[in-house]
């Protein structure tokens, strides 16, 4: 069982991490505590890809013979690029969205001075918007 | 059985609706120029349901298809006997009714004479469509339409009494029509088709338990219009309408459009055959009697005209349905035949209220007393129209009355003989002591001693329809030829079935 | 030329939006011009691939000339040509409604508003065209980057509308990310089509159950379906008005295209019916949906807000079409895509155009609009009718197709949920026609025979690039009806997936 844990560990590890951010955006009262979530939630998965392109031995795939072209390349020997390359687009997509996710997040302080969601929905109730 | 493929189906449908929006172009400003749509559109739709008939005659039937969405579910006319009697009914007395509405709206002055007009031309349109439908699909279309286009007249008063008749309105026709759609899908899955045919088609798709529930949804579905109990509450509240709604969509179009589904389902849908082995024929039958008698005496106690009259309709309109679900041949005579008849007799009554209320302001039958003097036109054809109600010969309700009761003894079931006379009586009880107040007693202080009518629009078209009842109570199949259309139509159930 | 019309699609609005600052900076007034003329293109682009389509057949683009698996591929059949022309012309639409709307609302934001818009648009149909499980994620988040910023520029309210759907909308984007990853573990690919050849022989592997699950419950939150949809009836609220007519009509709807494509085109239909329950559970949500929506919506006093409430019962219509899993079930739900998108369109517009006028959105506070507003509520009125289901507007024939599919099905409790829903709508529209159209007449009126007092009422009617978008929606309601037979006969029934 152990091994069977310690054998996959980079699973495990995003799993854990990822948990950790799913909790801060549903059970933290504080935004940007939530926010806070949402960006090891991103990471987390981003760490998986780049987990999953791993193999162990491997070096980055940049192929040294290029040019002359006739040596057999061994796939073992070379990292697959692809869940990388992914994962610069979603870490676009992730400082992008926090951007956004802090521009409103500086709009909500303006309006109701606070950031803790109870404070804000009791004043939303009492103004009636 | 001889098909003719032609687009005159779709221009009857489309000849009002076309109307219609002409109608709201032209708008308030130019009133004269907007009735003469509806006068105009009037007369066109009739002229070419009319010029169709001698083709129906032949025995042949119209087809004309709109458009097909998958194998056996399209939309398409096609014209029968049945389907054209109807047609002519609603038709021919669109065109009474449009000039009595120019009659009332102006003598009322009412507001919102623009909608008013436009509504009235689209549920013409679906109506003529209701007739002209050759399957379910596309009878639940326009059905739909008809639903809509009266929410506008039934509370064209915008009082709250009339909002609340809307809404009651819409609570029990749109539930009826959701009922119709699952039916309808229902049947579509099922047998893959969904034309009528004389004699039905549903035989043998599905065990008998199915069936009679799907009879019952869809007798639901339309028995809601043709204001069987209990689902008749609606009708007698949407009296607040205008009277010439009244006249012609709660006495003839709408209502009659409910009695001619619940008569398609039993003749076309499910056949005279299976509704004899399923044996649901004679609880259709009970069913629609205790509404006969039920409305009978609601009827008694109303002193409100309109009501009255309202009650009257309920009472008459399951009278058909009992007829069609005696599933004999005369009694299928009668019921379809009565269809024209009491459409000409009610409307005659409707347009007399409606001419006492422009003339006089007068809604309630104990504030009739004399008027038999001021307005004797009115009374006359009211008396007319009462009498045949009442299966009084010369009048043309004579002769449904006649072939229902033949009917009775045919199917074996004296009882319901007994029921067209009790209802015969009851029709004695409500209307004879109008007619008798009216002429013989002395009158109200508020009633002119001398002729003084109401205006002529109105008058003309309902002594028109009042002496029209007695024609057909004579020659049954003068003018519109509807007894022979009511002949091939039964010829063509009974054929198969 | 013509076979580069697919590109044209997703490059225009997108070089394009990347003009607008440059524009606005130069001209203000010019930026609603730009985009009006810009999304024309996307427009004829997809109708001319729509077309290509129905002569020819479906075909793939390369972008770049990489070949698939390896490049990114842009698949147009039937279904993705189809909902392209559905976004591309109420994008447009919207787009030429836009003016008066933010010149209201928003004057200072008149360029980051078109910047983003394009960018929606964009994200919107990059979507719907690719044929890369990425590619659709990076455009998802394109997408919905700029719907928050939208919608966060709306009124009171908004920027917390906004942070719960940023959290949300990152929740669904991430699982749907996550799905991707599996599906890349186990089968090296990204490509649609190829994964749809790898994957049959993969079926029982736990991943791909993983990576199905993750999908489902992405999409599910993207589109809304209930019991995630918490995020959407704020933020859709409190959008400005010519965003929520753009998003409301389009977002939901393209999710539920993804869910489309996902379920029984990446994975077959023999998976995603037969081997996984994921079926009757989408069916029993969509079903809470309806009914949650119906009840939520008639309890609100504010008509935009009714209306979001509409969106969320009317994302369980289509999904519900999807669950049964029949070829008529599945026909209602792709024409619903479509009648739904007008629909919400021309309602999102009317009250935008409402708004706009009379400054209110209370349903109490609309008596006389018939008056001042003839055409405005003569489209609102023949829309609502649409909803209710009468014939022969659009609303109809999808109801219709979905009843059929859930009677094939045998799945009675979800054919009387849509009837049901179909009163409740009935209520609900009536509730509003009733109070624009009619007044309660003084009790004199029934005495004095008619005698009746109009107040003069002048017409105030929205301005015409309000009106002229309204109009077209609500004659679009009437004539999808009735040209319903037509569409499914060309298009429809090549857009449902083959093996049903």
């Amino acid at each position: 069982m152990l091994d069977y844990v310690i054998s996959k560990y980079n699973f495990w590890i995003y799993i854990i991490l990822m948990m950790i951010g799913l909790y801060a955006m549903i059970g933290k009262k504080n935004l940007v505590k939530k926010l806070i979530g949402m960006n090891i939630f991103q990471s987390a998965i981003i760490l998986f890809y780049v987990s999953i392109g791993v193999k162990a031995g491997a070096t980055v795939p940049i192929l040294s013979g290029h040019g002359h072209g006739h040596e057999a390349i061994e796939v073992a020997n070379y990292i697959n690029p692809l869940p990388h390359v992914l994962m610069l687009t979603a870490i676009v997509v992730s400082i992008a969205t926090t951007g956004i996710a802090l521009a409103s997040l500086i709009l909500i302080y303006r309006k109701y001075n606070t950031l803790e969601e109870d404070e804000i929905l009791k004043i939303r109730k009492e103004t009636g918007a | 059985m001889d098909v003719l493929y032609s687009s005159r189906p779709l221009w009857a449908v489309l000849v009002s609706m076309i109307a219609a929006f002409l109608i709201l172009a032209t708008g308030e400003k130019n009133r004269n120029i907007r009735e003469s749509w509806t006068i105009m559109a009037a007369l066109a739709k009739f002229l070419i349901v009319f010029s169709m008939v001698p083709v129906i005659l032949q025995g042949k039937v119209i087809e004309y298809t709109i458009v097909t969405f998958y194998p056996g579910l399209l939309l398409q006319f096609r014209i029968d006997a049945f389907g054209m009697l109807f047609g002519v009914i609603a038709s021919s007395l669109w065109i009474a009714t449009s000039f009595y509405s120019i009659g009332y709206v102006r003598g009322l002055n009412e507001h919102a004479q623009t909608r008013y007009f436009f509504a009235f031309a689209m549920c013409l349109s679906s109506t003529i469509g209701i007739a002209f439908s050759a399957n379910l699909l596309t009878f639940l279309v326009f059905y739909e339409i008809l639903t809509i286009a009266t929410y506008p007249l039934v509370i064209h008063k915008e009082s709250k009494e009339g909002i609340m008749g809307g809404r009651k309105y819409l609570a029990y026709t749109l539930t009826a029509g959701c009922v119709l759609l699952f039916a309808i899908g229902m049947i579509y899955y099922m047998t893959g088709t969904l034309d009528f045919k004389a004699g039905g088609f549903i035989a043998g798709s599905g065990s008998s338990t199915v069936l009679i529930m799907l009879f019952a949804m869809l007798i639901f579905g339309f028995g809601v219009k043709a204001g069987i109990m209990p689902m008749h509450e609606w009708l007698p509240t949407a009296m607040v309408a205008p009277t010439p709604v009244s006249a012609l969509l709660h006495a003839v179009a709408v209502v009659k459009a409910g009695v001619f589904g619940c008569l398609r389902v039993i003749l076309y849908v499910f056949g005279p055959g299976l509704l004899h082995d399923l044996g649901i024929w004679l609880i259709m039958a009970y069913i629609a009697s205790f509404t006969i008698v039920v409305a009978g005496f609601l009827a008694l106690g109303q002193d409100h005209l309109k009501r009255r009259l309202a009650f009257s309709t309920i009472n008459n309109l399951a009278m058909i349905v009992v007829g069609a679900a005696l599933l004999t041949k005369s009694s299928m005579t009668g019921g379809i035949i009565h269809m024209a008849n009491h459409a000409f007799m009610k409307i005659t009554l409707f347009f007399c209220a409606g001419a006492i209320h422009v003339k006089m302001h007068k809604d309630y039958v104990s504030q009739l007393d004399g008027l038999g003097r001021q307005m004797p036109l009115t009374m006359g054809a009211f008396a007319i129209g009462a009498i045949g109600l009442s299966g009084i010969p010369p009048m043309s309700g004579f002769i449904s009355k006649w072939f229902l009761c033949l009917g009775a003894l045919e199917a074996n079931q004296i009882i319901f003989l007994f029921v067209f006379m009790t209802s015969a009586m009851l029709d004695v009880a409500f209307f004879f002591p109008i007619i008798y107040n009216s002429f013989f007693k002395k009158p109200l202080d508020d009633v002119a001693p001398h002729f003084d009518e109401a205006p002529m629009f109105m008058v003309i078209p309902l002594v028109i329809t009042a002496l029209l009842s007695i024609v057909f109570g004579i020659v049954p199949d003068a003018f519109f030829r509807f007894f022979s259309l009511t002949s091939l139509a039964v010829q063509n159930i009974m054929g198969v079935g | 030329m013509a076979d580069q019309f697919a590109a044209l699609i997703i490059v225009v609005p997108l070089i394009a939006s990347l003009f607008v600052p440059v524009i606005g900076w130069w001209k203000k007034r010019l930026c609603y011009p730009w985009v009006v003329a810009v999304l024309v293109i996307p427009l004829i682009s997809s109708l001319s691939v729509l077309n290509t389509v129905m002569t020819t057949g479906k075909f793939s683009y390369r972008l770049g000339g990489w070949a698939p698996p390896w490049g990114i591929e842009y698949m147009l059949d039937h279904l993705s040509a189809f909902v392209l022309v559905i976004v591309s012309s109420i994008s447009l639409i919207v787009a030429i409604y836009s003016k008066k709307s933010i010149e209201d609302n928003l004057p200072e934001k008149t360029v980051p508003f078109y910047t983003l818009f394009l960018l929606l648009v964009t994200g919107l149909m990059g979507i719907v065209i690719t044929g890369d499980v990425f590619n659709l994620f990076v455009f998802l988040e394109i997408s919905a980057l700029s719907c928050y910023a939208l919608i966060a520029i709306g009124e009171e309210g908004a920027p917390m509308a906004t942070f719960n759907y940023i959290i949300i909308g990152t929740i669904g984007a991430c699982f749907y990310l996550l799905g991707i990853g599996y599906l890349y573990i186990a089968t090296g690919s990204l490509n649609m089509a190829d994964l749809a050849n790898i994957l049959p022989d993969l079926y029982h592997s736990k991943v791909i159950l993983v990576a199905f699950a993750f999908f489902t419950v992405g999409l599910a939150i993207k589109a809304g379906l209930f019991p995630l949809h918490t995020w959407l009836p704020d933020a859709y609220c409190t959008a400005p008005s010519a965003v929520s007519a753009l998003i409301a009509p389009l977002m939901t709807k393209v999710a539920a295209y993804v869910m489309i494509r996902l379920l029984f085109t990446v994975f077959q239909p023999n998976f995603s019916v037969n081997m996984v329950p994921v079926m009757p559970i989408l069916g029993w949500l969509s079903v809470m949906a309806i009914f949650w929506g119906g009840i939520k919506a008639l309890a609100q006093t504010d008509l935009k807000r009714m209306l979001v409430y509409v969106v969320v019962a009317e994302v369980g219509y289509i999904v519900i079409g999807v669950s049964v899993a029949n070829r008529m079930g599945l026909t209602g739900a792709i024409l619903h895509i479509m009648n739904d998108a007008v629909m919400m369109a021309c309602l999102f517009l009317v009250v935008g155009a409402i708004l706009y006028k009379t400054g209110t959105r209370e349903i109490q506070q609309l008596r006389h609009l018939n008056k001042k507003m003839p055409f405005t509520m003569a489209a609102f009125t023949i829309t609502a009718l649409s909803m209710v289901g009468i014939p022969p507007a659009c609303g109809f024939f999808s109801k219709w197709y979905l009843i059929l599919g859930t009677i094939e099905a045998g799945q009675w409790v979800w054919a009387a949920a849509l009837l049901c829903s179909s009163l409740i709508n009935a209520v609900l529209f009536f509730r509003v026609i009733e109070c624009a159209y009619l007044k309660p007449m003084e009790p004199a009126y029934a005495l004095n025979g008619g005698e009746t007092k109009h107040e003069e009422i002048q017409r105030d009617e929205a301005p015409l690039t309000m009106l002229v978008p309204i109009v077209i929606t609500a004659a679009g309601v009437i004539l999808l009806g009735i040209f319903s037979g037509k569409i499914i006969s060309s298009v429809i029934q090549f857009a449902v997936p083959a093996s049903f």
